[in-house]
């Protein structure tokens, strides 16, 4: 620093003595380093974990689900056994007060009587001796899961009793046990029908996304083909198909094909749409200019880019799928007897007279309109988390 | 205009041919047919008198003939055992069933599938626009939320299951029955005012059900694009020069969001066409519905067939219509280029 200082001279070059830290002007906060850290995966289940009631949804759907490994241990009674005694029986409440004094859960007993002139039958309480039902007990034989035998029960009725929950049908047969084991089928049918409708979507939206010209023009006008054809007719006529002699396993199996065969054109036209925009991205271009082979870029930098967009959109058919099936058995078109899903059950509800009288056959619709709306707001969550980035 | 709607209608043309080849597929998945099924019973049952009568109305109806050939005497354009007689012909086919032709058949009941498929659209149309539109605009009030909550109701309650709890209060709270097309004492009566009355008293509840999910569907898509509108720059620019609010709404946000208001009405309505159906076989409706029940019960295969093939032909007319009234709403298709949704 010598010389006079003119006016005009460049301003001398200031150093600040204070050691630097490059990282003073971004600094992160721990909120956004770890933000910045997490995994694709992580980011989308802190957004899905905001939205409350999708949450809440999920949480419904696995109590649900509880049912299906378990049925057999929840219901009180086996899905088919009739009692005679019991036919049309009405709801049988769970009590606990008896004159005044809190006892352990009990139900009044009931007693048949069958009003001649209009062939109804109607039951009398006996509001006089209560009845404990017993919990974690011995009730009806089963075999779990057809494995070994067992007849350990969560709750059972009270013994010389009974307990229907939710009344009984036509030939006696419990309904709330009816209710837990057609979960078994009713929900599953959703899933596997996706399944299916997820691998055909993947194929054929694929193969459209993938090679393009002719061939993805001609699965274009298949998709709109199939996507204008209204669904339930053409279930009932396939399902009309099934072979009446195949056994129930089969045509459990043939009525979930029948459902995932016409629902896959809207997966399709996702994974068409995802695949074109995905393989313009830069990360995608950077991928095969750097050589990488087609496999590689499909499986390594594609594929995760759309997976949650499958599974958002295959959680929102799912209902339509599970209302299918339950149209398809209360047509008497689907599942039957000695099968029990909520669309069996319904099928006792067809007769409106019978309905006016014994409201309770209608019980299937409950559970219905619960699981499908969770899985309409599971399905909306999903949606908004796929795009964790936006 | 006119261009624009007669290659509408020719693009219609391989749709149906693609289209009546998977009905016919299907109709015709079921082992044997309804003939040589019936020669199959006879056969047990050892009446072999009757079983050369069979033999030669299977011939008659060329079920003996290879399945492409079968197919394209079905529609008409392959010379069966008198000559082009099929679906372009105007023969609809015969019903075993029956015994009748498909037309003596189902020829009453079309025209109420038509009129009943047409009010729901209305229903929805007509129900759907006033709600989006206050929910829109009043977005987070109450009456957005209680809207938004039987809209999700609405999704969430499978049609026939609502005809179901319907006829289940009707009947509980005024005693009436909802089912059927009239109320018992007019059936068999010659048409008079009251009958009439009757009937679309008894057509209201069946719109409202078979209406419900699409108009919460509506009522969601027009809400969002209305929502999207509101919140442009154009409309603060709008409101900042003094318009009123009615004017401001009804002058350019409606308007855009009016167009995929129109086109999705085209993608609700096969879901409609197959909401009629089983609704009308729990409402006990004289619609195709229950037709079609008993003939894939039966494997009345030409009757289940003509009646599907109905049902895809009504909801394309329905995809045609809802086309060329986007295309009057919006230049944009009418001339050629592609809208912006």
């Amino acid at each position: 620093m010598t010389g006079p200082q003119h006016p005009g001279d460049a301003s001398e070059h200031y150093v600040d003595p204070a050691p630097f830290n490059p990282h003073v002007t971004r600094e992160l906060t721990a909120e956004q380093e770890r933000y910045f850290q997490a995994s694709q995966w992580q980011i989308m289940w802190w957004k899905f974990r905001r939205h409350r009631v999708a949450v809440w949804s999920a949480v419904v759907l696995i109590l649900f689900y509880l049912c299906v490994p378990f049925a057999e241990v929840i219901a009180p009674y086996e899905a088919n056994t009739r009692d005679s005694k019991f036919l049309f029986a009405p709801p049988q409440g769970v009590h606990l007060f008896h004159e005044g004094s809190l006892r352990t859960p009990f139900v009044y007993p009931m007693k048949a009587k069958i009003d001649m002139n209009t062939l109804q039958w109607t039951y009398q309480q006996d509001r006089s001796k209560p009845m404990p039902l017993r919990f974690f007990c011995s009730g009806d034989k089963y075999e779990f899961w057809g494995l070994f035998k067992a007849d350990f029960h969560l709750v059972c009725p009270p013994k010389g009793g009974s307990f229907y929950l939710l009344g009984t049908d036509r030939l006696g047969r419990d309904q709330f046990s009816g209710l837990i084991y057609g979960a078994r089928l009713s929900l599953t049918v959703g899933l596997v029908g996706v399944a299916i409708s997820i691998l055909l979507g993947l194929f054929f939206g694929g193969i459209a996304g993938y090679f393009g010209g002719i061939v993805d023009s001609l699965i274009q006008r298949l998709i709109e083909i199939m996507r204008s054809l209204p669904e339930l007719p053409l279930w009932m006529a396939l399902s009309a198909a099934l072979p009446v002699t195949w056994n129930p396993v089969w045509i459990y199996f043939g009525i979930t094909v029948i459902l995932g065969l016409l629902d896959w054109p809207g997966l399709a036209r996702a994974v068409r749409s995802k695949l074109l925009s995905l393989r313009e991205e830069e990360y995608a271009q950077a991928a095969m200019l750097m050589g990488a082979k087609p496999s590689r870029v499909i499986s390594k930098h594609l594929l995760p880019g759309f997976t949650s967009h499958i599974i958002a959109s295959a959680t929102l058919s799912i209902p339509g799928m599970i209302l299918g099936e339950t149209a398809l058995s209360f047509l008497n078109l689907g599942l039957r007897r000695p099968s029990v899903s909520w669309g069996v059950m319904l099928n006792e509800a067809q007769n409106i007279s019978v309905v006016t009288i014994y409201p309770w056959l209608m019980a299937p619709v409950i559970p219905i309109i619960i699981v499908v709306l969770a899985f309409n707001f599971l399905g909306d969550g999903l949606r908004d988390a796929a795009d964790p980035y936006k | 205009m006119l261009i624009y709607i007669l290659r509408r209608i020719l693009t219609m043309i391989p749709t149906l041919l693609v289209i009546s080849f998977l009905i016919f597929f299907i109709i015709e998945l079921p082992t044997g047919d309804y003939i040589s099924n019936q020669i199959a019973v006879l056969r047990s049952t050892g009446e072999a008198s009757s079983i050369a009568k069979l033999e030669f109305l299977r011939a008659e109806f060329a079920l003996d003939r290879p399945f492409f050939e079968r197919f394209l005497i079905w529609i008409g354009l392959w010379p069966g055992p008198h000559g082009f007689d099929g679906l372009i012909q105007g023969n609809w086919g015969w019903s075993f069933e029956f015994d009748k032709p498909v037309q003596a058949v189902v020829g009453p009941t079309l025209p109420l599938t038509i009129v009943l498929n047409a009010a729901t659209i209305l229903f929805v149309y007509i129900v759907s626009f006033p709600i989006g539109i206050y929910s829109a605009t009043r977005q987070y009030s109450w009456g957005d939320y209680g809207f938004t909550f039987l809209g999700y109701i609405g999704l969430a309650t499978p049609n026939f299951l609502l005809g179901l709890i319907l006829l289940y209060f009707f009947n509980k709270w005024f005693g009436l029955s909802v089912g059927g097309l009239m109320a018992p004492q007019y059936i068999d009566q010659p048409w008079s005012f009251d009958k009439a009355m009757s009937v679309l008293a008894h057509l209201i509840v069946p719109t409202i059900v078979i209406g419900t999910s699409g108009t919460a569907a509506m009522i969601r898509r027009l809400r969002a694009n209305l929502l999207d509108e509101l919140h442009k720059q154009y409309v603060t620019t709008a409101r900042a020069k003094g318009l009123s609010e009615g004017r401001l709404l009804m002058k350019y946000p409606l308007r855009m969001a009016l167009n995929p208001f129109i086109s999705d009405i085209g993608n609700l309505i096969p879901s409609m066409v197959s909401g009629s159906v089983i609704v009308s076989v729990v409402l006990n409706l004289p619609t195709v519905g229950p037709v079609l029940l008993n003939a894939l019960q039966a494997q009345d295969q030409f009757l289940a067939g003509f009646i599907l093939m109905f049902v895809a032909v009504l909801t394309l007319v329905g995809m045609l219509i809802s086309d060329i009234l986007l295309a009057i709403l919006d230049p944009r298709i009418r001339l050629g280029g592609r809208a912006a949704t």
